[in-house]
């Protein structure tokens, strides 16, 4: 299957993520709690790396696997919507340690809390559908 | 071999994600993990209650292929490549831990007063899971993306509303870890 690159990509980011500990309920608390350098070290040094990637991308240098010139997405604008609900998903990220890839590299680890976790995650985008006309952005 | 069975260091972490998001761009694709919890909808039947999802969920393949990868890896991860989950906690961090009634602090990656198997049996555990749950799916697509898809790529793209999302993200994620997780346990 043409696609089944994102799958092993998908191993490997798993990996990545167990193997540094960033999947960890404690590696949050600290970090939250300013106890610990290792989760800004892991984040920060992604994204620097990652603004060394994007530079390479918008000057053609990169380009993706058919040719094309990568464009990394924009963002929807708005300032109530990023903040708000950044604010929702830090306090269930802070409460339960897990963000939306490490919920499903969870299941390799505790089967039933990730699902709750899931179902949960799942009832919450679905809210959001309905009323993503109404709240603002 | 040691270093295959070892915890990884945080300055392996950073450039091995990097390389992720760069691979998932080279192969066409644009890096974020929250969006599947709206593809999961739509395929669940979602669109029959509102228009927002009804979208062909066949154009996300792939991030459905990431995400069952994922749940690959970390069962690789957990039954072959981790033996030992010590985590090396700043001893602040363990004493308040200890102090609020965690036990075991750091001797796993996840606390069995969250994930343990006595969740199973206590409503208040359950909730604690679906709460925080809901609101990873709700702040996620409210917020339009996560640590992966703001954080990591939106930041390294400079773009404005992913600094706002990440400010957001620690604003809930303070309040959880210094008032919430406190006055609950």
């Amino acid at each position: 299957m043409k696609n089944s690159k994102f799958l092993f990509l998908g191993v490997f980011f798993a990996i990545v993520l167990s193997k540094t500990q960033a999947i960890s309920w404690y590696r949050f608390y600290e970090m939250f709690k300013f106890q610990s350098f290792h989760m800004y070290g892991i984040i920060g040094g992604a994204v620097v790396i990652s603004m060394v990637f994007m530079q390479l991308f918008k000057r053609g240098i990169i380009k993706d696997i058919h040719g094309n010139k990568i464009h990394p997405k924009q963002k929807k604008k708005g300032i109530i919507s990023p903040l708000l609900g950044g604010t929702f998903f830090g306090l269930g990220w802070g409460i339960s340690g897990a963000c939306a890839a490490p919920i499903f590299v969870i299941f390799g680890f505790k089967l039933i809390p990730a699902l709750l976790l899931l179902v949960g995650a799942l009832l919450g985008a679905f809210l959001y559908g309905l009323l993503s006309n109404k709240l603002p952005n | 071999m040691d270093f295959i069975f070892e915890p990884w260091p945080w300055y392996i972490g950073g450039p091995l994600i990097a390389i992720s998001l760069l691979l998932y761009f080279y192969f066409g694709k644009n890096f974020g993990a929250s969006t599947n919890f709206e593809t999961l909808c739509t395929m669940a039947g979602a669109g029959r209650f509102s228009a927002y999802f009804k979208k062909d969920w066949k154009q996300r393949d792939f991030a459905l292929l990431f995400v069952v990868g994922l749940i690959i890896g970390g069962y690789l991860s957990s039954v072959y490549l981790i033996p030992n989950q010590y985590i090396d906690l700043n001893p602040t961090t363990m004493n308040e831990l200890t102090n609020i009634g965690f036990s075991n602090v750091g001797t796993q990656y996840f606390p069995d007063e969250i994930f343990g198997e006595e969740i199973y049996y206590s409503f208040k555990g359950f909730l604690i899971l679906l709460v925080s749950g809901f609101l990873i799916g709700f702040g996620t697509r409210y917020a339009g993306g996560c640590t992966s898809g703001h954080a990591i790529t939106g930041l390294s793209s400079l773009q404005f509303p992913s600094l706002l999302a990440v400010i957001g993200f620690f604003i809930g994620g303070i309040i959880a870890t210094w008032l919430i997780i406190p006055s609950i346990f």
